[in-house]
């Protein structure tokens, strides 16, 4: 992986500049310390910060074709450049290195803007064709690889991060209101809209298409399920459809260890990393090398599950422990580079585990993120079949206690916990059909942080933004089954938006590693998509086929083990004896009132609700998570970016 | 797979955790065997409703109707 950057005249300007090239790209040299590069041409700059993984020699980029008539600069891998080289090569091509880049020049050469489409790969890329003076910025599927733009003055800049545009940005950025909006409902802005006002993101299987100063954006792919009828979905016995799955997940993690330089893998102690890492064992062919991360809380601890794969496969390991007062240490950083309001700390260790892999030598990590997008693993997938299981029969006495099951906490035998059971999760039962169903719960909770926006904010907030976003999910999933809508939605909202560049790519390439990620292999999901909902999970029993498949690897314990959500300490990580003097700083009301975005009074009674050992809900957490982000990211992008020396 | 073959392949994975057929008695009482507690009759009726297309009322929530393999195929065949 690497950084891109650049900037287009979207009238006939001056030349771009070296010097705003090399300040956009200053930026960007923790995600590619390897080497740098720039073209310049009367219209566009281009600029490239490496990290060397194939190719080491021939990659170097910007990359041209022979007549430099089309330069390019990409950040990502693409996984079938040999057999895309080779197809390209019977074709008639000559090429001068044996780097993936050269490959998509020449693939967007023979087949226009459907280059993207052969690709099987992660990637953000700026293209530049000369002769039609057109800029396309492409990026892949899921949303692995970041790109975001803005248009300011009449020049389209585009980067891998939002601080390399900020860096040459024509005007001060400012924070997007219906965004944080969008943020304390969904956890992440929808769409193309970032925390920043007028910087977007060229969105997961999108391009942008941009000549003689028109943008257009063109979408090439997207999570599409069939129609809720028996005949639509794929044929075949359990077995078959299991060992199809098999073989689908084994190429996607093969074509994944293709590297010049080695590979290691994120080992949670969970079924997929599990999986992952026996998939590599078995089929691999590289030594295998793992690292995990685990915490002093034992509650959110799975060293031990860890431990028992390790003996399994035999693995050379590193682990590290995350002590609560670390997450408070490496907070600054992490929001530095989530570029965004985070709503738990879940990032903070992400970070610290790519830095050990890279100070242990090692630039590429295969990790099994999306596996419970793709496969159904998540309680929220759970909860919406008992939703819908209950909203079919609203009145039942008892088919509400099967939520029970998810949260053994819950005393439903009571009176009042039964009202309280049917005020959270009962919400919205005659609306089944939406969407968003299995998720209402948990927007309507997250929601209830926005009680502490400050009055002038919520006053600015326009709910027809999310009405209209949760509407456009409802056309776009139509009559896909329910279990399918939720898949969708998690798919293309929180992993997209949150997961996989909060807890992913960011944090990963804060210190320059490249996460792979088999599950997420369009070839993989295009297959999960057309299961039965019921085969990915078997009325509660989770990523049902998965495990069918995968059985003959793994341990029995981690097969049937509950699956544990990743979660790292929240309130306990900022306020102990002798922790950092920012967390008072930021949380102080002439802070909080100088950014504007929260209400100071009743930030500063939450703030004594902890310091008194009273606050450990849910609710308190969230809200203390979206305070003290928005509070860094104010400070570190708002207030301080212009003066600060990088 | 046959109705009934389904409905043991289902107990058998869910709540024995095995593949072992000799685990389970088509006579025996879930409850009184302990294979399946009270949350585990509201699975047994979603995997029921999901499998077979029917729907379970409230008041059909009984051991008659679901309490062993045996009466679960007799109360599925009288839904159908």
């Amino acid at each position: 992986m690497c950084g891109i950057a650049g900037y287009l005249n979207l009238s006939d300007g001056s030349r771009p500049e070296q010097t705003q090239l090399d300040k956009m790209i200053k930026m960007l040299r923790h995600r590619g310390p390897d080497d740098f590069g720039f073209y310049t041409d009367k219209q566009i700059g281009l600029a490239h910060a490496r990290l060397s993984i194939i190719d080491l020699e021939g990659g170097h980029q910007p990359m041209a074709d022979g007549d430099e008539s089309v330069w390019l600069v990409f950040n990502g891998e693409i996984f079938n450049y040999i057999e895309l080289r080779e197809q390209l090569m019977k074709a008639g091509v000559h090429f001068k290195s044996h780097s993936d880049t050269e490959v998509i020049i020449y693939l967007y050469k023979i087949y226009g803007l459907d280059f993207a489409k052969h690709l099987n790969g992660q990637f953000a890329i700026a293209l530049w064709d000369k002769t039609s003076s057109t800029l396309i910025l492409a990026r892949d599927r899921v949303g692995i690889d970041p790109l975001f733009y803005s248009i300011q003055d009449n020049k389209l800049y585009f980067a891998s991060e939002i601080k390399s545009i900020l860096a040459v940005a024509p005007h001060s950025p400012s924070l997007n209101i219906q965004s944080l909006n969008q943020i304390l409902t969904y956890w992440s802005a929808v769409a193309a809209d970032t925390l920043f006002e007028n910087i977007f993101e060229v969105k997961p299987g999108e391009m942008l298409i941009v000549n003689q100063g028109k943008i257009k954006s063109q979408r090439y792919w997207d999570w599409l399920y069939p129609d809720d009828a028996a005949e639509n979905y794929l044929p075949g016995s359990e077995q078959d459809l299991a060992a199809e799955l098999h073989d689908k997940l084994v190429q996607a993690t093969q074509i994944r260890l293709r590297s010049d330089v080695p590979v290691a893998a994120y080992l949670s102690g969970g079924l997929d990393s599990s999986v992952l890492v026996s998939l590599i064992h078995h089929y691999g062919n590289v030594p295998l090398r793992t690292f995990s991360i685990g915490f002093e809380d034992k509650s959110l601890d799975e060293s031990s599950f860890q431990q028992e794969l390790i003996k399994h496969v035999g693995t050379e390991h590193s682990h590290m422990l995350c002590k609560n007062q670390d997450i408070a240490q490496h907070f600054e950083r992490t929001i530095w580079h989530t570029e965004t309001t985070i709503l738990r700390t879940a990032p903070v260790p992400m970070m610290m585990l790519s830095g050990l892999v890279h100070s242990s030598g090692y630039k590429v990590v295969l990790t099994g993120e999306g596996s419970d997008e793709v496969l159904g693993g998540y309680d929220i997938f759970k909860e919406g079949k008992i939703r819908q299981f209950w909203a079919k029969n609203p009145q039942s006495r008892f088919r509400p206690l099967l939520l029970k099951k998810l949260y053994p906490y819950l005393d439903i035998s009571q009176s009042n916990s039964r009202a309280y059971l049917e005020a959270f999760f009962g919400i919205h039962l005659d609306q089944s059909s939406a969407a968003g169903f299995a998720h209402m719960p948990r927007w309507n909770t997250t929601s209830k942080t926005k009680t502490f926006l400050a009055p002038a904010i919520s006053d600015k907030i326009n709910q027809d933004t999310n009405i209209q976003f949760e509407k456009s999910l409802d056309e776009m999933t139509g009559n896909w089954h329910a279990f399918n809508k939720s898949q969708y939605v998690e798919a293309r909202v929180l992993m997209a938006k949150y997961l996989l560049s909060s807890q992913g790519d960011r944090m990963l390439m804060s210190n320059a590693v490249e996460g792979r990620f088999p599950f997420l292999d369009h070839n993989v999901i295009e297959f999960a998509n057309k299961l039965k909902p019921s085969l990915k999970m078997k009325v509660l029993n989770e990523k049902y086929l998965l495990k069918k498949s995968m059985q003959q690897y793994l341990p029995a314990s981690i097969v049937k083990r509950n699956k544990q959500p990743y979660r790292a300490p929240d309130i306990p990580s900022f306020f102990y004896p002798g922790a950092p003097e920012y967390i008072d700083e930021l949380l102080s009301a002439n802070s909080i009132r100088d950014a504007g975005y929260f209400d100071d009074k009743k930030v500063g009674m939450l703030v004594k609700k902890i310091r008194a050992g009273k606050a450990t809900g849910y609710k308190d957490n969230m809200t203390l998570m979206a305070v003290l982000s928005t509070q860094m990211w104010h400070q570190l992008f708002i207030k301080d970016f212009r003066t600060r020396n990088y | 797979m046959e109705l009934r073959d389904k409905l043991r392949a289902f107990i058998l994975e869910s709540y024995l955790f095995t593949d072992d057929q000799t685990q389970l008695d088509d006579k025996a009482s879930f409850l009184q065997s302990g294979i399946i507690d009270s949350t585990g009759i509201l699975e047994l009726i979603f995997f029921l409703e999901e499998q077979y297309g029917i729907k379970v009322a409230d008041e059909e929530m009984i051991p008659e109707n679901l309490d062993s393999v045996d009466n679960v195929m007799k109360f599925v065949s009288s839904k159908k």
